[in-house]
């Protein structure tokens, strides 16, 4: 039983990163209806752009609340520019183009980024600076509530409740549910388009410097590659949420990061992967729009 | 002398080999209420879509306020004051009723992204004119009392009215209508031009209006524009459409005996 819950603790700790990722492979598709294939590498050039903010701070070894905060800023920072310019002179010149010609742009902008990063950084795996001490805050025998998993929980959910007032309470959030709804028609009702479009892709890019700061505190071995498996994780908890629901990639995450861990626990650390997908198989059975995604009407 | 808020000027729309529109010109003067008629087909709705910059038009220019737009995009073209409704309603259907307003008026209120997390003064003055603003425009279509509802779940007659509150609160000179009054019934249809004849009073507004019912256009409209097949064949008041043989013949074909 504790160790159930020891394991719920991690899963949990896990899953809330996978929901950063899928947040933004979410909110692009839900106004673009592109499956960003960059943003994977978008998360990993936020892993290198703390690295880097720390070895030219010399934050390498001083963990504490301040260093995270100022590698959580460097990342965000440094992802919205790189998502920014990707939406800028990539995808936005094919807006009006097919939607396949845009998402294969995305997979090439994903391998330009992947090897020109292994060509500035090395493609060696560098050690990410110690962020935080990883100390036992709280300690049931069994059950131990780690300095980093509840940083990394911590950090999320703020993420997430600004993410919620963002798209909710403010005018350009409304903007956004306006323009994810019909981009023209919001355009004629005097919505800068291109505006939200762009500020779409900055909010969903720092989450992803957010969700690579805290793999990096949490795994600290940083790489050009490092993006792709998790990437492909955040996605598949996207899809499995509801691809362009807010609400259904933060569950996605959740469940990925929990099965995860349970199978782990559980069974073997063999079937990690191969567990991510089954579940996603087995779901898109039953419900073919994921969990909190709306079935689409099909129009005779 | 009346002034002309609009003009189009050689307006083409070509569709591959197709002329949606064709040469056309016309014009609406400041404060008029215009109609656009023609059979199904003849390229209202294209003319619709070349104003509000929703397609570029193939030849022509499009005038505003003495100024060209041709080439605006449609977001730059609703700010100057041109904006219009949809003959299949375009609600943002997940947004709520007041919401689909407040977005739409959303550019006159101005204040920085920080604003909402600091709540300064400013905003809070700012946001809650808009909020006023959006309520008494939805009273006067009779949907402030619905006003945090879904607006995917109003009544048809209902949305459609939504519809015309949302492009209002872009703060228009000059809206388009069309076919405001598709599917509504006689009574529904007669108080919702009245509604129309309203808010031209209100806010001074010029009204170009695409319609199907000819007897209603015929009653309100001050001018008519007659398109068929893209190209226009009338022009004038009520009774000059209504007299002109080239009407008759588009709407009800030749006598072939």
């Amino acid at each position: 039983m504790q160790d159930f819950v020891q394991h719920l603790i991690n899963g949990t700790s896990l899953g809330s990163i996978y929901a950063l990722i899928a947040l933004g492979y979410t909110m692009v598709y839900g106004i673009l209806q592109l499956i960003n294939f960059a943003h994977s590498d978008v998360y990993m050039m936020g892993a290198f752009s703390a690295y880097y903010l720390a070895m030219f701070m010399g934050l390498q070894n001083s963990p504490g609340v301040a260093t995270l905060a100022s590698l959580l800023a460097a990342a965000m920072i440094g992802c919205s520019l790189l998502g920014l310019a990707i939406e800028r002179f990539a995808y936005r010149p094919l807006r009006k183009a097919p939607k396949l010609n845009i998402l294969i742009t995305a997979i090439g902008v994903s391998l330009l980024l992947q090897y020109s990063a292994q060509i500035i950084f090395g493609a060696d795996p560098k050690v990410f600076p110690k962020v935080l001490e990883d100390s036992v805050l709280i300690d049931f025998g069994a059950v131990q509530l780690k300095s980093l998993d509840v940083a990394v929980l911590i950090v999320t959910v703020i993420m997430m409740l600004a993410l919620n007032f963002l798209i909710f309470k403010t005018k350009i959030g409304k903007a956004m549910r306006a323009v994810s709804q019909n981009m023209t028609v919001a355009s004629m009702m005097g919505v800068n388009v291109d505006r939200v479009i762009s500020f779409t892709f900055v909010v969903g890019s720092s989450l992803a410097g957010v969700g690579a700061v805290l793999v990096g505190m949490k795994y600290p071995k940083i790489d050009p590659l490092m993006g792709t498996f998790i990437g492909i994780k955040g996605f598949v908890a996207a899809v499995l949420g509801g691809i362009g629901s807010l609400p259904g990639a933060v569950l996605g995450g959740l469940l990925m990061g929990l099965s995860e861990e349970m199978v782990v626990a559980y069974l073997s650390s063999t079937y990690r992967d191969a567990l991510a997908f089954g579940l996603l198989i087995i779901i898109l059975i039953f419900r073919p729009s994921g969990l909190l995604g709306k079935k689409g009407v099909e129009k005779v | 002398m009346s002034e002309k808020l609009l003009e189009a000027r050689t307006l083409t729309m070509q569709f591959g080999g197709l002329k949606a529109v064709n040469e056309l010109d016309f014009f609406v003067n400041r404060g008029e209420l215009m109609g656009l008629i023609g059979p199904n087909g003849a390229g209202k709705t294209t003319v619709f879509n070349m104003l509000t910059g929703v397609y570029q038009p193939t030849t022509g220019e499009v005038v505003f306020e003495g100024n060209p737009i041709r080439g605006l995009k449609p977001y730059q073209i609703a700010r100057q004051g041109l904006t219009r409704t949809f003959q299949n309603i375009r609600l943002f259907r997940d947004l709520s009723v007041i919401e689909n307003v407040l977005v739409a008026g959303s550019h006159l209120a101005r204040y920085g992204l920080m604003a909402p997390v600091f709540e300064t003064k400013n905003f809070r003055q700012l946001e809650s004119e808009q909020y006023e603003r959006a309520r008494h425009l939805l009273d006067i279509f009779g949907l402030e009392g619905k006003k945090d509802w879904s607006s995917g779940t109003l009544p048809y007659g209902e949305q459609r009215k939504l519809e015309i509150v949302r492009a209002l609160a872009t703060g228009p000179k000059m809206i388009c209508l069309d076919e405001p009054a598709a599917g509504m019934n006689h009574k529904e249809t007669h108080n919702l031009m009245e509604l129309i004849a309203k808010i031209r009073q209100e806010f001074s507004l010029t009204v170009l209006l695409i319609e199907h019912d000819m007897k209603l256009v015929m009653g309100i409209c001050e001018r008519i524009v007659v398109l068929d097949h893209g190209v226009k064949i009338e022009q004038g008041t009520p009774q000059v459409v209504q007299s002109s043989p080239k009407v008759i013949e588009a709407y009800l074909g030749v006598d072939e005996a």
